[in-house]
């Protein structure tokens, strides 16, 4: 790239010109900013405008452009240069509109937007223009693992974009659980009725499309690569092995059922006439639409009684401490087999909550309520042998009475266990060059972190539940269906559509060397400085998606086409060798450096707030845009993840005399909100040990805070900015300003 | 503005001397005001309120309504019919719903109404009182007729039940309902926002059969209203007004309360606020007198 | 009336649930509650009842038909219509404790001391009479329904209540000689007489 050629442009259109001296700015930008170009515009992100930062970028060699405009998450369109770094001064949503108007804090405010265009300056001086990855992957072919209702879903929906699919499913025959089942749940108004499973015609239409390969019999031996580049040893039971490669995956490995012989109370195992859901279904596809008959005798069953969360939502050892979801529209599904056979059956649920969630549940209950099916709030203890069969000992939980109750047929409503590989937070991870298959693991992925994708709660696969299901931690490997959290059919078949979805857009993010989501489109990568590198192993661990592998010598390896450009490994490295083009150690660092820090008799106290662009920053330019004002002595620097706070910044802005820090980042934990999913814990851990750094500076503690912030803080961001500026003033200016 | 009228359904207990007698007195110098012309159904008879199940089956009490309707179609086929009394509006109005939704019925109701050489469309909205004044006249046009602004006076607005629901006042909520508090406050007096007994029961007719049960809940529902600073109680029910007001002597004494809570009509409020007598406006009525109201009044 | 009750129970043989589909008015509701018990909490003289109706709604889908139909519980209704309001399901819940009660009235299982249930009955009477209430004999014979000496103990504690009405002209003693009447109690009558047997020849429909 050419020399490094500054334009700093000073827009006066949205009042700025009003409230700020932009002249002043722009001797700033050329003097402190050493911009060569500086020019003033009355309304920037107009055609004119816009032709004027062109026109210095094709005739003066400008490539580094500074905008001293509106927040970076406006007019995004109009300063859209290519082949140049661009920076933004936010003086808008940073300085006046978060600023009150009035002559005795005009000082103040301009002095805010001059920092702010030092900072834009000092970080379009650390920032190059990123270019691509260079690992870029073009295969089209889309691996599923899995061949149920999801799997077979997700593969149709692929092959009907065009995009090749090989199934692998594990046992002899497609159709999973759903395969195993008399009728389904409906999935179309009017929710009344059982209908057909949809594996015949889904089997059907897999088989007929000659896009879709299916290996049956197969698990996945073993899978490497990258998004764009993957392979998979595919192995059947007779121990052949072949490879394939694919542009991403879809993992649809589905549920098994619970087993219900750890539930003797409940007179599983003791009486034959104790069934579970699944056998139940046998029960019916053998009565094949007649009377169903128990299996001790053969009797036609006259009563049956159902219980719900049998083994389920509950702490005892060995028992599902969670909602399977769909069991109490099976149950109402399975006492539909009997009454639509005959109404004069007695059909009984017992149940403690009923959950019918999706979009058939309530009518489905309805329909349930109006075939006569019983409903009872009751609460079993035991199911023991009776005279004529089963009985069922429960509480009524309405009527608070004790009841005994004698049926041909006792169901219990079991639960699903997700197939979700090994968890790779329990297991040792093989060192490297020791890789090895694991006959638990679904996947067998050779990444360091482990073979498979990450466990969130209870077993069932992290994606990122509250923002954007199918996303998991790996990179171009997107679940669907119960296997990231429980479901029913319809459920399944939507997720399944919307994780194949996902593959296709990484598939096609992978062929230009895009970022996936949230840094969609984001061409920039981390570098690493090899020969810096301490083989200290942090960034390899706390990459929350896996990207980074290490080889024989311990020296990380950058899967650039895994990593979604989060920082939390920049973060994390204790010697700086991690960056990216446009986001650097450097470019948030100098930005610190760059503001003006009065002198401690002035009174103007610095607050150095990093904020997390994804929910913290949005949610301080909601606030500004509300009219809400915060201390005009806070300096917002944007970050990419909490997770990319190195903890040099901190130190450094605490040695060169900021009286105060925030840090800003999205919720973590099980329930996290982190877009990143990991960053912001990450960025907590670290930030726990910042309080030595204080000591040995003999500062006070609650110099730096980090919080939690959503989008939706628009009035608590600026109170915590507000709070601190006043703590600040109670503890006095920091004594290290020089 | 033009005359508006109705097809009017006054109800047993508005009849001369009857307990809600003074509602009557004060919705005739009220409509006289607001040029609302009512039309009494000819002959009309008891709704059986909602307590007539235990003598008398679906059928018969649907049947009651019914001929109520089919007499005000035969006199005044063209009309609405408005009903002052909560219950008599809600048995009407629900004996039209559901024979407009059950055929069967209808046909049923019919054979028994032909007994008394009648027939039924039933195509005319039932409507309360109130639904005129906010529908037909307007809060704004109620506004331009004060003459006597109730200023000062602070009033708890009781909705109570069956003006409420299950139908209640289009555009109202059942757990708060606005329109009292907005008319008193277009008759220039302060209404009690928070008024948390506002649709609360006051044991209906079983004021009469569970006298303990029901004095508790209307304890409840007055002490509310002095908790709120109210003056006195505005309600537009006349089994309200009456268990509101004739046994607070009788809370009194079970409950060492010392309640003197006024408890009027909305028609009483308008009719003081519109310039006319203490007498016009059924004042005289009053078992625990508005003395605020009198004053105003003899202004 | 107990040979009714008999029939019933012969014809339903426990199985209570469907009796109610059959016999109360919009009974076809009662399998559709959820057991949610907004309607228990929303009664205002729920504290009051033997059964809310939440618990009612479920004890007849467990069959405990005496229990239900003997229970005061629906006699305790004042036709709020809170529970009608806020029932997430849309259960008429209103009409079926009428219709609960109107039926354990007709098979003579309703309690027979129960006071709603005989003021009901004598509103019933009065209405039915001349086609209007005429409210001052309703008052006498409420107050007198327990036996002459309850009810001149009644009608004492009552007397004050009365004299305020009388002196704010809102009753009046002329009443008990005559008072308000339809005109057409002919027609009326006869209408109700129908309504009557109408009812009773469906019921007898579904009894068959
Ligand atoms: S929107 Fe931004 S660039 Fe456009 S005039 Fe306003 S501040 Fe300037
Ligand atoms: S779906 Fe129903 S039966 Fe299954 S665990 Fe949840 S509440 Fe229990
Ligand atoms: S930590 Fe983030 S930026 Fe670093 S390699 Fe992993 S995904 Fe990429
Ligand atoms: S964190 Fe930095 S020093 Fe440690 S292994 Fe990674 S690159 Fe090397
Ligand atoms: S509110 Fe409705 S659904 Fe809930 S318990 Fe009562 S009747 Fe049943
Ligand atoms: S209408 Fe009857 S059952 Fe319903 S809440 Fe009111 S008193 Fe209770």
């Amino acid at each position: 790239m050419a020399d490094m050629k500054i334009g700093a442009y000073i827009c006066k259109g949205c009042g700025l010109g009003e409230r700020l001296d932009c002249d002043e700015l722009a001797t700033i930008a050329q003097r402190d900013g050493k911009a060569q170009v500086v020019q003033q515009h009355d309304f920037l992100c107009s055609a004119e405008g816009v032709k004027m930062i062109q026109a210095d970028i094709d005739n003066e060699g400008i490539n580094r452009v500074v905008i001293g405009a509106c927040s970076r998450r406006a007019k995004t369109e109009a300063f859209n240069f290519q082949n140049v770094t661009i920076s933004r001064a936010n003086l808008r949503e940073g300085v006046i509109w978060i600023r009150p108007d009035e002559d005795d804090l005009r000082e103040t405010t301009q002095e805010m937007a001059a920092d702010y265009i030092r900072m834009g300056c000092a970080e379009a001086k650390h920032s190059t223009v990123p270019a691509s990855e260079q690992e870029k992957g073009s295969n089209d072919t889309i691996l599923v693992v899995g061949g149920g209702i999801t799997g077979m879903t997700a593969a149709i929906e692929a092959a009907k974009t065009g995009y090749p699919v090989h199934i692998v499913e594990k046992t002899g025959s497609l159709g999973g659980y759903a395969g195993k089942m008399w009728k389904d749940v409906p999935m179309h108004s009017p929710y009344t009725d059982p209908v057909d499973t949809p594996v015949t015609k889904l089997i059907a239409e897999v088989e007929a499309d000659s896009r879709i390969t299916v290996h049956l019999n197969a698990t996945i031996s073993k899978t490497s690569g990258a998004p764009g580049r993957f392979s998979a040893d595919i192995s059947t039971e007779s121990g052949a092995t072949t490879t394939e490669n694919f542009g991403a995956i879809i993992q649809a490995s589905g549920a098994t059922p619970y087993d219900a012989s750890q539930l003797p109370e409940l007179g599983y195992g003791k009486s034959k006439d104790v069934v579970d859901r699944v056998e139940l279904e046998q029960l019916a596809i053998a009565a094949n639409g007649g009377p169903i008959k128990r299996p001790s005798d053969g009797k036609e069953v006259k009563k049956v009684t159902f219980i719900q969360c049998a083994g389920q939502r509950s702490d005892k050892e060995g028992h599902l401490n969670y909602c399977s979801g769909d069991c109490c529209l099976t149950s109402i599904k399975q006492a539909m087999y009997f009454k639509d056979q005959n109404p004069d059956i007695e059909t009984e649920i017992l149940f403690d909550d009923l959950r019918t969630p999706g979009a058939p549940g309530e009518d489905f209950y309805r329909s349930g309520q109006d075939k006569l099916v019983t409903f009872r709030k009751g609460k079993v203890s035991e199911v023991v042998a009776g005279s004529n069969g089963p009985l069922v000992r429960f509480k009524d939980m309405i009527l608070d009475e004790d009841v005994e109750e004698e049926a041909d047929l006792v169901v219990l409503a079991t639960g699903m266990v997700a197939n979700s590989g090994v968890d790779i937070d329990a297991v040792p991870q093989n060192e490297p060059g020791e890789w090895e298959v694991s006959v638990d693991s679904i996947l067998n992925l050779n990444y360091r972190q482990g073979k498979d994708l990450p466990h969130l709660k209870y077993g069932f696969n992290d994606s990122h539940f509250i923002c954007f299901p199918y996303e998991t931690r790996r990179t171009g490997i997107y679940t669907c269906g119960p296997v990231r959290r429980p479901m029913d059919t319809q459920q399944a078949i939507d997720d399944a559509t919307g994780a194949t979805l996902k593959a296709i857009q990484e598939i096609e993010n992978a062929k230009v060397g895009r970022a996936a989501h949230p840094r969609s489109g984001d061409l920039s990568y981390p570098i690493f400085r090899k020969e810096g590198c301490t083989q200290c192993k942090r960034c390899t661990v706390e990459c929350p998606f896996g990207a980074i592998d290490e080889d024989e010598k311990r020296f990380p390896v950058f899967n650039e086409s895994r990593c979604r450009r989060c920082g939390t490994c920049m973060g994390a490295c204790p010697v700086r060798v991690i960056s990216f083009e446009n986001y650097s150690c450097d470019t948030v660092g100098q930005q610190i450096k760059n503001v003006d820090i009065p002198d401690e008799f002035d009174e103007k106290p610095r607050i150095l707030v990093l904020a997390c662009e994804n929910d913290a920053y949005p949610a301080l330019d909601m606030a500004a845009q509300q009219g809400v004002s915060y201390s005009q002595f806070a300096r917002i620097i944007p970050v990419r993840c909490l997770g990319s706070v190195n903890t040099i910044w901190v130190t450094d802005a605490l040695n060169s005399g900021y009286d105060g820090i925030i840090l800003m980042g999205c919720q973590k934990g099980d329930d996290y909100q982190c877009h990143f999913v990991k960053g912001s814990e990450m960025a907590n851990v670290r930030m726990s040990k910042v309080d030595d750094t204080l000591e040995t500076l003999s500062l006070e503690k609650e110099r730096v805070e980090t919080y939690e912030i959503a989008i939706t803080d628009i009035e608590r961001a600026p109170k915590l900015i507000n709070d601190m500026a006043e703590a600040v003033e109670k503890m006095g200016m920091s004594p290290f300003k020089f | 503005m033009a005359k508006h009228s109705y097809s009017f359904y006054p109800g047993c207990s508005s009849q001369k001397a009857a307990s809600s007698s003074n509602y009557q007195v004060s919705v005739d110098t009220m409509c006289q005001e607001l040029d609302i012309e009512l039309n009494e159904i000819p002959d009309w008879n008891c709704c059986s309120a909602s307590i007539g199940y235990a003598g008398g089956g679906e059928l018969p009490r649907l049947a009651l309504s019914a001929r109520n309707i089919a007499l005000s179609e035969q006199a005044h086929g063209d009309q609405d019919i408005v009903a002052t009394c909560a219950a008599c509006w809600l048995a009407t109005r629900e004996t039209q719903e559901r024979l407009n939704e059950d055929s069967e019925l209808m046909a049923e109701t019919n054979t028994a109404l032909a007994e008394a050489g009648l027939k039924l469309k039933n195509d005319k909205k039932i409507r309360h009182m109130v639904e005129v004044l906010i529908e037909d006249i307007g809060y704004e046009e109620l506004g331009k007729h004060v003459k006597k602004p109730l200023e000062g006076l602070k009033i708890a607005g009781y909705v109570g039940c069956q003006t409420n629901r299950p139908f209640g006042i289009a555009g109202e909520s059942f757990e708060n309902p606005k329109y009292l508090d907005k008319m008193i406050e277009t008759v220039g007096a302060e209404a009690c926002d928070n008024y948390e007994k506002k649709v609360s029961c006051c044991g209906g007719a079983l004021a009469f059969s569970e006298p303990e049960k029901s004095q508790a809940l209307i304890k409840d529902i007055i002490e509310s209203a002095y908790d709120n600073g109210a003056d006195m109680i505005v309600t537009p029910c006349p089994v309200c007004q009456m268990n509101t007001e004739v046994y607070q002597d009788q809370i009194n004494a079970t409950y060492g309360t010392k309640f003197k809570m006024p408890v009027v009509y909305y028609s009483t409020l308008l009719s003081v606020a519109y310039g006319k007598s203490a007498k016009e406006a059924a004042l005289d009525g009053q078992i625990i007198k508005a003395k605020q109201l009198e004053d105003i009044a003899g202004k | 009336m107990s040979n009714y009750n008999q029939e019933m129970i012969d014809k339903y043989r426990g199985n209570f649930l469907k009796e109610v589909q059959d016999n109360v008015e919009e009974g076809d509701w009662v399998k559709m509650c959820m057991q949610c018990g907004v309607c228990s909490g929303s009664c205002p003289l729920g504290p009051h009842w033997d059964h809310p109706p939440q618990e009612i709604f479920m004890m007849i889908r467990a069959g405990k038909r005496e229990e239900v139909l003997e229970s005061t519980s629906m006699w305790m209704c004042t036709s709020c219509y809170n529970c009608i309001a806020r029932c997430p399901r849309g259960l008429p819940i209103t009409h079926i404790m009428h219709g609960l009660a109107t039926y354990s009235k007709r098979l003579g299982l309703a309690p027979q001391q129960q006071p709603t249930a005989k003021f009901a009955q004598l509103f019933w009477d009065n209405l039915t009479k001349k086609g209007r209430v005429n409210e001052l004999k309703l008052g006498l014979s409420l107050y007198f329904m327990n036996g002459i000496g309850e009810g001149i103990k009644t009608s004492l504690k009552m007397k004050d209540i009365g004299l305020n009405m009388l002196k704010t002209k809102r009753m009046s003693p002329m009443e008990y000689f005559g008072g308000h009447s339809c005109k057409d109690t002919k027609g009326f009558q006869a209408m109700l007489k129908k309504a009557q047997e109408l009812e009773e020849a469906r019921i007898g429909k579904s009894g068959s």
